[in-house]
């Protein structure tokens, strides 16, 4: 419903200032381009993506995710106390942020969810739940394959050169959003 | 070296899952079809976004917007060209990919602008979506600080992601 809106106001806004800035017939082409950019868009990254969400699978298989599930431990104990003591909770947290580190969202998802019922007291979220949340959309990713489809699709030699921007961006969001939902934490009491 | 990062990863996944004895390739195939189902459920949403997007721009509502915000964007170092990217991200995926895509198409691919975009949009997550999804599932009414905090780590995944670009480029 919020999308719906959200179009809605989109096409009154580009009419509003294309009325008012003289821009009229820019605008009629735009709806026929616009269109047609979005299936060009969808069929020329198919490719890459289809071919990482496949290679993800294979990190996956391949004992990546536990091997990175033995290196998060003491991340995870510090940042989630209740690892310590609830095994399963460590295992579908572990799971969580694997997944999504791999790029496999659709799978990161449910096992965030069920970490997120063990977290909750009533429905109020807990610290750790609201740490996890953030985790959960600071996105660190491997390969993030769409973005690298699309730069791929409009003819980017080196679709991959931008990694290291992003393994720092994500790191540091996560990190920064961790700490403030930590210092939030102490003075928004339940 | 970078150039055979990529290659070498291809290589040692699917060595990897060899060693194991499991099917590399059927594993590969499989994650393909689920992208393609994904990519599909994506595509009516991709076009519907790109067509308001295209007509946002040919208004020129996106460049009166990036001229509004020009100044608290060039205060923290952000393109202010990315200005409607970072407005939508957190709201919806479908539509940042949407306007990335013609960022970096206008902009092109390996300019500062057109990275940026591409960092921005690996970086972050559709916020407010991700919080519906689990806060929804999970039952829970009283969310308390996560919004502010998920929020807080969107901007310094803006911030860091036009200044990455800068070091690094």
């Amino acid at each position: 419903m919020v999308m719906s809106w959200v179009w809605t106001g989109m096409v009154l806004l580009s009419i509003l200032c294309g009325a008012i800035l003289g821009n009229g017939s820019a605008l009629a082409a735009a709806t026929v381009q616009g269109a047609q950019a979005g299936i060009t868009l969808a069929i020329s990254m198919a490719g890459s993506l289809c071919l990482w969400t496949g290679v993800g699978r294979l990190m996956e298989q391949g004992g990546l995710t536990q091997a990175l599930s033995r290196l998060l431990r003491p991340v995870l104990y510090r940042v989630f106390p209740g690892t310590r003591t609830d095994a399963a909770l460590a295992r579908d947290l572990s799971a969580n942020i694997c997944a999504n580190f791999l790029g496999l969202g659709n799978a990161a998802t449910p096992m965030g969810i069920q970490a997120a019922k063990r977290m909750k007291r009533g429905d109020t979220a807990t610290d750790e739940l609201c740490r996890l949340i953030v985790l959960n959309t600071a996105s660190i990713q491997l390969i993030p394959a769409n973005v690298a489809a699309v730069r791929s699709a409009l003819g980017c030699a080196t679709p991959f050169d931008i990694l290291p921007a992003v393994w720092i961006t994500s790191l540091c969001s996560a990190a920064l959003g961790v700490t403030a939902a930590w210092l939030l934490g102490k003075v928004w009491r339940e | 070296m970078t150039d055979y990062l990529v290659p070498v990863l291809l290589f040692a996944a699917s060595a990897l899952v060899l060693r194991k004895k499991e099917n590399a390739y059927d594993l590969l195939l499989q994650g393909g079809a689920e992208a393609l189902r994904l990519l599909t459920a994506i595509v009516p949403a991709l076009i519907a976004l790109l067509t308001a997007v295209y007509m946002l721009r040919a208004s020129g509502a996106v460049t009166l917007l990036s001229q509004v915000l020009r100044p608290v964007f060039s205060f923290f170092g952000i393109p202010p060209e990315t200005a409607m990217l970072v407005l939508v991200r957190p709201i919806s995926g479908s539509a940042a990919l949407a306007v990335g895509a013609e960022l970096m198409a206008e902009y092109g691919v390996d300019s500062a602008v057109g990275r940026t975009a591409a960092v921005m949009l690996g970086s972050t997550e559709t916020t407010f979506y991700t919080i519906s999804v689990y806060f929804g599932a999970a039952g829970i009414k009283k969310t308390r600080y996560t919004l502010p905090a998920a929020l807080f780590a969107d901007f310094v995944g803006f911030f860091m992601a036009s200044w990455t670009v800068r070091w690094l480029f």
